[in-house]
């Protein structure tokens, strides 16, 4: 469960950018997120960022949603080791994974996205700059930093007797989904391909995500960092996330083949039982609404 | 003809994303509401669509909008106009105008009907960008004009993102269907479901952060006709959301054709037909 690895949510009110990082593997460092929706308070630090740490240099994946959530990472980074941070990874365009990049601006780093990461987050900063400025006062100075590098399919980053592979992925919870695997540990930085715990959020393919989760957890995987929630071997959380997914896959594709539309199909499909998950409230309407859209140019 | 024209530049920026589109829906409550006072963004448009001498009725009687109790995705945001008159040579709805008040583009455009139709009534899908009236204006055969509003919670719709696959929606571009919905038979009111795939971008403009500059792209003219006869024309802009899709009601005479003619903002014209299956009357 999610909620054994989180402190307590009363002690983490004040500062949620100085949630404390735990290492989870040899060298590797999370922050996890909150289950929770982006408030005032937490001011968007909801999903799990970190670092590796190698013999030559360090590997930032995900920074937060605030240049301040960013500003705590590199504390924490500096905190562990003096080498230098070489690569900072955005494992998807949404905000809470990739807005705390502005706190390495000033870093000769070099900013590694998906492929489409350019563009989404042209296509985006603005609305989510506006949307969490009204939101949060912590979200002050932060600023959107695009990949100076991108990933068209896999690469490799050596951070000196660690080589970490990249994989870019087809639109699955996004268009700009990329993992991290670090060979020596046998673990893989999924972002929000996993979700643990909370709800799991569509916002690319549907049936595109079902097909990036069957060939996601090889045999040399041993332990997943998902987006949101535990640090498990991911083999449950992949299968929760799946039964999810396929429900609304084949509700949605019954409520087509019956004609319904799209309010019909939200009246329809959306009290299933979802006790499960966390941070459901809207989340399931709109996972509808988006597999209906999708699924019915099938 | 009313051309839908920008009030503003088209959605600045925009296209929002529908992850942030959802956790934006748990901070502002999305809800319906009576339609507010009126504003000077209704002012504007209505002096623009129709000048400010011609008179607006109530609705009542005439037509009916339904907005969604709580719209979860602002870029797909169903709207349905129901017509409480039948369609007859004597009387009938000759056009329905959807406005999305605060919109950059707040006309989404016009609806051309004819007693072909049997009832003229329209279900079609809207970008919302702000808390906002939408509104629905029907012209009848008489020239009189009658409106029905609504006042949504929505923020960002233009903003949304077309789609999560860009690729796809450009390789699917101009694809159409057409979904017969229950039995239809002849001469007897049917219902259809037209869609054409078009990611119908809003369009940005020069973003500082990446260089890119990604112009308004969308589906402005769509002509359906059913064995020659014009059943249903759509002028629009920006505000109808990606994939547009209208369901709409036709009198079949037969197992006709059903044609349909879609042209976009960049002039390209997209052409399909279907023959459609027809019952004996009952």
């Amino acid at each position: 469960m999610a909620g054994l690895l989180l402190p307590a949510a009363a002690s983490l009110t004040p500062a949620a950018a100085a949630l404390p990082f735990r290492e989870v593997a040899e060298g590797i460092f999370v922050r996890f997120g909150l289950h929770e929706e982006v408030t005032a308070e937490n001011c968007g630090a909801i999903a799990n960022v970190g670092f590796i740490v190698g013999a030559e240099s360090v590997a930032v994946v995900d920074t937060g949603t605030t240049r301040q959530q960013g500003e705590a990472l590199r504390e924490a980074v500096a905190a562990v080791t003096d080498r230098p941070i070489s690569h900072v990874v955005a494992t998807h365009v949404h905000f809470d994974h990739c807005f705390g990049h502005s706190a390495f601006a000033d870093l000769p780093v070099r900013f590694v996205g998906h492929r489409n990461l350019p563009r989404a987050l042209a296509e985006r900063a603005d609305f989510y700059t506006k949307l969490l400025s009204e939101t949060c006062p912590g979200f002050a100075g932060t600023v959107v930093v695009p990949p100076n590098e991108t990933v068209d399919d896999v690469t490799e980053v050596d951070l000196g007797g660690r080589p970490l592979r990249l994989q870019a992925w087809p639109t699955a919870h996004t268009n700009t989904d990329l993992t991290v695997f670090d060979a020596r540990t046998g673990t893989l930085w999924a972002g929000d391909l996993i979700f643990d715990g909370r709800l799991p959020t569509l916002d690319g393919s549907l049936l595109g995500w079902l097909q990036v989760l069957d060939g996601l957890l090889t045999a040399d995987v041993r332990r997943v960092i998902p987006g949101h929630g535990a640090v498990s071997d991911g083999r449950a959380a992949v299968a929760a996330e799946r039964r999810y997914l396929e429900a609304l896959r084949d509700g949605v594709r019954q409520a087509l083949a019956d004609d319904l539309d799209i309010p019909a199909t939200l009246a329809r499909l959306g009290k299933e039982d979802l006790q499960q998950w966390q941070v459901v409230e809207n989340v399931h309407g709109r996972n509808i609404v988006s597999a209906y859209t999708e699924l019915e140019w099938e | 003809m009313i051309s839908a024209q920008r009030i503003a530049s088209p959605f600045a920026a925009l296209r929002l994303a529908a992850a942030a589109t959802l956790l934006l829906a748990a901070l502002l409550a999305v809800s319906p509401g009576p339609a507010r006072a009126e504003g000077s963004a209704w002012d504007d448009i209505r002096q623009q669509l129709f000048g400010s001498e011609r008179e607006i009725l109530p609705a009542e009687g005439v037509i009916a909008l339904e907005a969604p109790y709580r719209a979860l995705d602002a870029a797909t945001v169903p709207i349905t106009v129901t017509a409480r008159i039948p369609q007859t040579e004597a009387r009938y709805i000759r056009s329905l105008t959807l406005v999305v008040d605060d919109n950059p583009a707040p006309i989404v455009g016009t609806f051309h009907f004819s007693p072909a139709n049997g009832i003229a009534s329209i279900s079609t899908r809207v970008r919302v960008n702000a808390y906002t009236n939408i509104r629905a204006i029907a012209e009848t055969n008489d020239g009189k004009l009658h409106m029905a509003a609504a006042y949504v919670k929505a923020a960002g719709g233009c903003s949304a993102p077309a789609s999560g696959d860009q690729e796809l929606a450009l390789a699917r571009i101009g694809q159409m269907r057409l979904k017969q919905l229950g039995s239809w038979r002849q001469n007897e009111v049917s219902e259809a479901q037209f869609m054409v795939s078009h990611p119908n971008y809003s369009g940005f403009q020069q973003d500082q952060v990446s260089q890119l500059w990604i112009p308004a792209h969308y589906v402005r003219r769509i002509e359906l006709t059913l064995g020659g006869r014009e059943i249903l024309s759509f002028d629009g802009d920006i505000s109808i959301s990606e994939n547009p899709s209208f369901r709409f009601f036709v009198k079949p005479q037969g197992s006709e054709l059903l044609r349909a003619r879609v042209v976009d903002s960049e002039d390209k014209v997209f052409e399909q037909s279907w023959p459609v299956e027809v019952e004996p009357s009952s």
